[in-house]
This record gives C-alpha cells, sequence and structure tokens, in this order.
C-alpha cells in the first residue's frame, strides 16, 4: 500500500472514529512540527484528540519504537505519576492507517521559541528547569522489570551506533571525528539501568501558562539505559534555541534541575551528565549531516524541510569545539 | 563561461519572487515550505559568494597539516583518520586553528545568524580566511 493522501486518510480515520466512539471525525488538522512523524488533530463528538502516525516508507529516527510500545510505555508513566496525555486507543492493521495511536488533546504549547518569548509564559519559566528535574526522578524511578520489552541502549552502545552512521555516511566530519575520540576516552562509569525517555527537552515538552510543565511528549524514541542521558540531552546548545546562557532548554539552569531531580531522590553524576551533552551535540549533529541527509538523497523525503536540516550540522560542529576546548 | 545573467542575479530573482509574490499567497506547510525554500536560496547566494575561497584556504591547511596534496574530500579522511587514531587532537595549535576557521567558514554559509556562531565572533574566534592570497 502506498501512501494515503489526505481525503484517503480523513475517510478512513472517519470510519475508525465512528466505529469506536459512535461518532464522526470533523476539523482534521495536520500539525507542524515533528520531522520524523505526523501529528493531527481533531474533534470528535465534542472531545478534541490528538494522533500520532509514522509516516508510510520514510524511516529517519532508526531507533523508533513501534506505536503500540509507545502507547504502553505512556500509559506506564502516567501510572507513576508523569503528566502524559491519555492514551484512547492504538491502531491495528486493520484500520488501514499505519502505525498510529489517538490520545486525548491537552491545552498547552510545544513550539520551543514561543516558550522561550512568549510574554504568557513569564510567570513560568523560571520553574520549568525544576519541573524537569522533579519529572525525570521519577521516570527513572519506574520499575523496569515491569514494562513491556525495550531496546537496551548505554553510553557505549549510543556512541558505537552514531560513529556507525557516520562511518557508513562516508563524508568526512573531523570535528566529529575528535568528539568520538574524546566521548571513547571519557565514558561514564556504569550505574543501575533505568528507563530512559530519549528525547527530553525543550520541544517535546508541553507547557501551560498557568502550570508551567504539563506533559511530556515523543517518546518514540523511549529505551533502557544510563538515566543521566536525559539530563544531559536537554542542554544540548541546538535545544537552547536561541537562549545560549540557559542551559536546560534556553529556558533554565542546570543547578536548578539537578537540585529538583535530587530532591526527589534522584543521584547525579555531573561528569556523565557531560558526557551525554556533548554526545548528544554529536547525536544531533550526525541526525542532521548523515541521516537526514541520506533520506534527502535517497528520495526517500526528498522536502526541502528535509534537505535544508544537511545544513545545520555545522552548528553542531561549532558547539562541540567549543565544549571540546571546556566551554559550556 | 556561462551566459548572463549570472547564477548570483538569477537567485535574486528567484528570492524575490518567493518573497513577494508566492510566500503572501501561502498558508500553513505550504508556507512553512517557502520560508524553508527561501532560506536554501540564501545559502546558495552565500556558497556561490565565499565557498570557492573558503575551499583553497581550507585546502591550503591541510596540505600544510598532512604535507601531502589531493582533493578536500580525501585531505578531510585523512584527516579524520589521523583523529580518530589520536595521532592528532586540540593540543597542536596548527590542526585547533585549522578546525576552527573550517567551522567558522561552514556557518558563514550555512547558518551566519546561529547564535554560537555568534558567540564564537564575539569571542574572537577568528574567520574563515578569503583563500585570496592562497595560490
Amino acid at each position: 500500500m502506498g501512501e494515503l493522501s489526505k481525503e484517503q486518510f480523513e475517510e478512513r480515520l472517519g470510519s475508525i472514529c465512528t466505529r469506536r466512539f459512535g461518532s464522526p471525525i470533523e476539523n482534521l488538522k495536520r500539525l507542524s512540527g515533528g520531522a520524523s512523524q505526523e501529528s493531527w488533530t481533531f474533534v470528535c463528538d465534542g472531545q478534541a484528540y490528538v494522533l500520532r502516525r509514522n509516516p508510510r516508507g520514510v524511516q529517519t529516527s532508526q531507533n523508533a519504537l513501534p506505536k503500540a510500545s509507545e502507547a504502553a510505555i505512556i500509559s506506564a508513566a502516567a501510572e507513576a505519576g508523569i503528566a502524559v496525555p491519555k492514551i484512547s486507543f492504538i491502531c491495528d492493521e486493520d484500520d488501514g492507517i499505519g502505525e498510529a495511536y489517538v490520545m486525548d488533546f491537552i491545552e498547552g504549547e510545544t513550539i520551543a521559541r514561543k516558550i522561550l518569548r512568549d510574554a504568557e509564559f513569564d510567570a513560568v519559566r523560571p520553574n520549568l528547569a525544576a519541573q524537569c528535574g522533579t519529572m525525570l526522578a521519577a521516570l527513572h524511578n519506574i520499575d523496569v522489570s515491569a514494562l513491556p520489552d525495550l531496546p537496551f541502549s548505554d553510553a557505549v552502545g549510543e556512541l558505537e551506533k552514531y560513529a556507525g552512521y557516520l562511518k557508513a555516511g562516508g563524508h568526512p566530519f573531523p570535528v566529529f571525528e575528535l568528539a568520538i575520540k574524546w566521548l571513547g576516552d571519557n565514558l561514564p562509569e556504569k550505574r543501575a539501568p533505568a528507563l530512559v525517555h530519549g528525547d527530553f527537552r525543550n520541544g517535546n515538552i508541553m507547557v501551560s501558562p498557568r502550570d508551567g510543565l504539563v506533559a511530556l511528549l515523543d517518546w518514540e524514541l523511549t529505551h533502557i539505559g544510563d538515566p543521566m542521558e536525559d539530563l544531559g540531552w536537554p542542554c544540548v546548545p541546538s535545544w537552547r534555541f536561541g537562549q545560549h546562557d540557559m542551559p536546560v532548554g534556553g529556558f533554565g539552569a542546570r543547578a536548578d534541575m539537578y537540585d529538583a531531580y535530587r530532591a526527589a531522590g534522584g543521584e547525579i553524576d555531573e561528569k556523565a551528565t557531560r558526557f551525554w551533552e556533548i554526545l548528544g551535540t554529536l547525536k544531533w549533529g550526525i541526525m542532521c549531516g548523515v541521516l537526514m541527509v541520506s533520506a534527502f538523497e535517497s528520495g526517500a523525503d526528498p522536502s526541502i524541510e528535509r534537505g535544508s536540516i544537511g545544513r545545520r550540522a555545522s552548528e553542531t560542529e561549532i558547539d562541540l569545539l567549543r565544549m571540546l576546548m571546556g566551554e559550556d | 563561461m556561462q551566459d548572463k545573467p549570472s547564477a548570483e542575479k538569477l537567485l535574486g530573482a528567484a528570492r524575490a519572487f518567493l518573497n513577494d509574490t508566492a510566500m503572501p499567497q501561502l498558508s500553513g506547510h505550504a508556507a512553512f515550505h517557502a520560508r524553508v525554500a527561501g532560506n536554501v536560496l540564501d545559502i546558495l547566494a552565500r556558497e556561490l559568494e565565499l565557498a570557492p575561497g573558503f575551499n583553497r584556504a581550507e585546502t591550503a591547511r591541510l596540505e600544510s597539516l598532512l604535507g601531502e596534496t589531493g582533493t578536500l574530500k580525501e585531505l578531510n579522511r585523512k584527516l579524520c583518520d589521523k583523529i580518530a587514531t589520536g595521532e592528532m587532537d586540540l593540543s597542536d595549535e596548527k590542526l585547533k586553528i585549522h578546525l576552527i576557521k573550517t567551522t567558522m567558514g561552514k556557518l558563514a554559509i550555512d547558518q551566519p545568524r546561529y547564535q554560537g556562531y555568534k558567540t564564537a565572533k564575539a569571542n574572537g574566534w577568528p574567520e574563515e580566511d578569503s583563500g585570496e592570497t592562497i595560490k
């Protein structure tokens, strides 16, 4: 089956919702953002929903979980008291719209630049880093033995995976090689494996002007590994969206996130978080400069958006050079 | 030799069409993609202007660092190998300056508005050389 047109997709989603909710859908809209998967909003029987879907044939996040596992993890996180949208149902093969699930719509903002700049978030912004720390401590405290099977990837695994992508891509990036060498020489100490969100950053959190952090989204890269990964990734310079002096997501200080994490029972290894900040910067660089470029050049995603992301690799090179010279 | 109009002038006209005619008529996803397309044209315009000189400067530095000649890609591959084995690292001042200038050159073309690039300039990091004095 090829990719569905919007009309075909709308018709199929309509009949799925009629079957499950007893009502047709209205107001189907594609949300922008989310380069590797689609998000849609719609209304059914007076209630607003979000549908998350993997477009067919385009694989840019090579480690993405099947949508059914992603939905199961979100439900487990909800039980652990983590703010997430409630999953309504997971689509099966007979539904004919590909891998997808439907969840309740939550009111809030996910666009990073708006969270950082719009005045309506002024009051909640100073608390966001601490809210992130509290949320991550709860996440990392979940008993992994009770979860469905998830991929395992720790520091060595992630480093090898991305070094492998770089090698397979064939284009030379001397600064990336320098980072790989440094990371190999500075591997963090092993600690008990935990549930790692894997994409915890500004852009994947939902923020409301009243309550601050109200939901954690984008669970497709969730895995078992080193919890310090989730404390390093939000501080990657590309996720500060121009607010470089605010290391956590462009909105807060590391100490605020770390203190809240510790207060909620978590243990921080600052050498490890630094390792993950540098590895995270390298990973984003390789995603841009190798994986996105390969999806673009192979024709899997020939869009101008995908192609132009390739030229963002250089921003991670300058950030890596600065970090490897010991700067922030 | 290509005839007129020059590549720069044609790009400028394409950019003006996108900005003045196409974009005001678009909304939603299409408007977003038009903005991205405009940014891509800007990258191309800067690349046409700057890359020939930058590439000459980068090649000259690589030849001096590695003590051999070759294409930019070959020389960069050799440099990657030497870094991967630990034979060269940032304690080598010449390598450090080379990587800084090369990266600054990429940003001057790809993303001159990136904050990390502006910060680097403010901190006194040298820009890529224009390559004009290098044969």
